[in-house]
């Protein structure tokens, strides 16, 4: 006779889950009772204007704030209170924070590798320097690497632990052109191949339209429009996202929409 | 493009052991050596204030023997203060600034966005304000020496216990000035320069608690540095050695250190609650 099954497979629990997520500071709610899951493997932009609360979300996504009301999981963890159970399976870029200065791209890279448990360094760092260019600059001082070059190293700092959730805070500001679409390129490379989930705060429409599958659209803390960006363009009426997001930055989400 | 992302699968070692714990340690001792390694004003820094303290009180020392006969029969004495002092302020200073370094960087996101914990931040601290101490104090100890035949190591068990309570409470009060930057941020980091001067009134570097008025002595007495220094008055004007003072000043230490990484733990979680880990930089 055969054994009754005692348990189901429980389903993993999607890569982020935010619910009610409310943080206020002093009176003002920076963000205000957003709810939102993410699938794995997707890569969702969080759009608004300054103080939206992108900034605030991800930074609770983190574990580095904690939020006021709700929650926000990664991997089915709250990252208020466990968030050390699942630090090794994300990573961080963003431009407005740095690496320290005085040491040298390899030296940064091994101190990363060595904090994310990172079996092989040495060959992770040349695989990683080969792929984002960065072989002839492993031994400079960071602090003396042009913006660009400094890009790839945050980047390569980002994925040296083969991150299954990335967070990436405007990560082409100040890049140019040319070096901005590089970066768009490794990044959807890497999504690609490791099926990791992104959560990407921009203010570049342009690169939102061509890496994200979905638009998380803030206001004031709230979600104001949640969808994958050629149906939120189709919603509003407009030619692109820049105009869709000009349009409710300046008229508000439910007036800016245009009839079909 | 990618490529290692698919040959590198099971890239990460298991993260909850304590091997993992040392390895994370590991990183930022190296993290903070290869700064001291990179530039030699700052090794030189690290050395130049202990030098200039040494010299100073060593040739005050030299001339109070010629005439005065407490200063004649207690050599050694002022030059043994000042370096007991100064291994309470180098570590002190070594612990906060390693931390402050973070924040000038623009590093800090990154370190608490990574699997490292604060207690192994705390720890790896303590491990590079040892470092930086050993940098600064050996070669003003044998300067010491050169200049005023004062061997610090002829102190014997006695100096081990000196350092230890010393460093002990260098590391309780940088727990809670690099916790206090941590809430406050940047605005708060004279606070990190400046608290370990308090004590040098208060605990009687150069003079007995006896000197003190009554009303400030229970306050000396509830500090263990205190205790150091009245145990290096006693070896050196009298040879004796006090054990029990040691003793006491272990004791007070492990309560202070604990307070201490109380305290950075507190400010940790309220700086995660009022963002301020978010904001910092230079």
């Amino acid at each position: 006779m055969q054994k009754p099954t005692t348990c189901a497979t429980r389903p993993l629990p999607p890569p982020v889950e935010v619910r009610a997520l409310r943080k206020l500071y002093r009176d003002v709610a920076a963000v205000d009772g957003i709810t939102f899951a993410l699938q794995k493997g997707s890569i969702t932009a969080l759009l608004g204007g300054n103080g939206a609360g992108k900034t605030t979300t991800i930074s609770m996504l983190m574990g580095l704030v904690v939020p006021t009301e709700g929650e926000a999981r990664v991997f089915g963890i709250d990252m208020a209170r466990e968030r050390h159970k699942v630090l090794h399976r994300m990573n961080f870029e963003s431009p407005y924070v740095d690496v320290p200065m005085r040491l040298t791209v390899r030296q940064n890279l091994e101190v990363f590798a060595r904090l994310y448990g990172v079996r092989d360094i040495k060959g992770s760092i040349a695989a990683m320097a080969e792929e984002l260019r960065l072989s002839e600059l492993l031994e400079r001082p960071y602090g003396k690497l042009s913006a660009g070059q400094k890009t790839r190293v945050s980047l390569a700092k980002a994925l040296l632990n083969k991150p299954e959730l990335l967070l990436l805070d405007e990560p082409t500001a100040s890049l140019d052109p040319d070096t901005a679409d590089w970066v768009r390129s490794v990044l959807a490379a890497y999504c690609q191949h490791r099926a990791a989930t992104v959560v990407l705060a921009s203010h570049n429409m342009a690169e939102v339209e061509r890496l994200a599958d979905r638009v998380i659209m803030l206001e004031k803390g709230r979600v104001i429009a949640d969808e994958p960006p050629p149906e939120l363009i189709q919603r509003f009426g407009r030619a692109n996202l820049e105009e869709v997001f000009l349009a409710i930055a300046r008229r508000g989400g439910e007036s800016a929409e245009r009839a079909p | 493009m990618i490529r290692s992302v698919e040959t590198h699968a099971g890239h990460l070692r298991e993260q909850t052991t304590i091997a993992a714990s040392a390895g994370r340690i590991w990183g930022m001792v190296l993290r903070y050596w290869y700064v001291i390694r990179s530039s030699w004003p700052r090794t030189a820094e690290l050395i130049y204030w202990p030098l200039v303290q040494m010299l100073m009180w060593g040739f005050l020392q030299s001339y109070l023997a010629q005439t005065t006969s407490l200063a004649a029969r207690a050599a050694g004495l002022f030059i043994g203060a000042v370096l007991l002092w100064d291994i309470l302020v180098r570590s002190q200073l070594g612990f906060a600034v390693a931390f402050l370094e973070e924040i000038w960087s623009r590093n800090l996101g990154h370190l608490m966005m990574s699997p490292l914990r604060p207690s192994e931040l705390v720890a790896a601290l303590m491990v590079v304000s040892l470092i930086k101490l050993m940098v600064a104090m050996i070669p003003v100890a044998v300067l010491a020496y050169c200049f005023f035949g004062f061997n610090v190591l002829s102190l014997g068990f006695a100096f081990a216990a000196f350092f230890a309570n010393l460093i002990i409470m260098s590391w309780s009060l940088g727990l809670v000035s690099t916790g206090v930057v941590l809430r406050w941020g940047l605005g708060a980091e004279s606070f990190a320069w400046l608290i370990v001067f308090v004590l040098l009134p208060l605990c009687c570097v150069y003079y007995p608690v006896a000197v003190l008025p009554a009303w400030l002595q229970p306050l000396a007495l509830a500090l263990p540095p205190t205790y150091v220094f009245e145990g290096l008055r006693a070896i050196v004007e009298r040879g004796a050695w006090v054990s029990d003072l040691m003793l006491r000043a272990l004791a007070l230490n492990m309560v202070y250190f604990s307070l201490g990484f109380v305290a950075f733990r507190y400010f940790l979680q309220s700086a995660r609650i009022h963002g301020t880990l978010v904001q910092m930089g230079e």
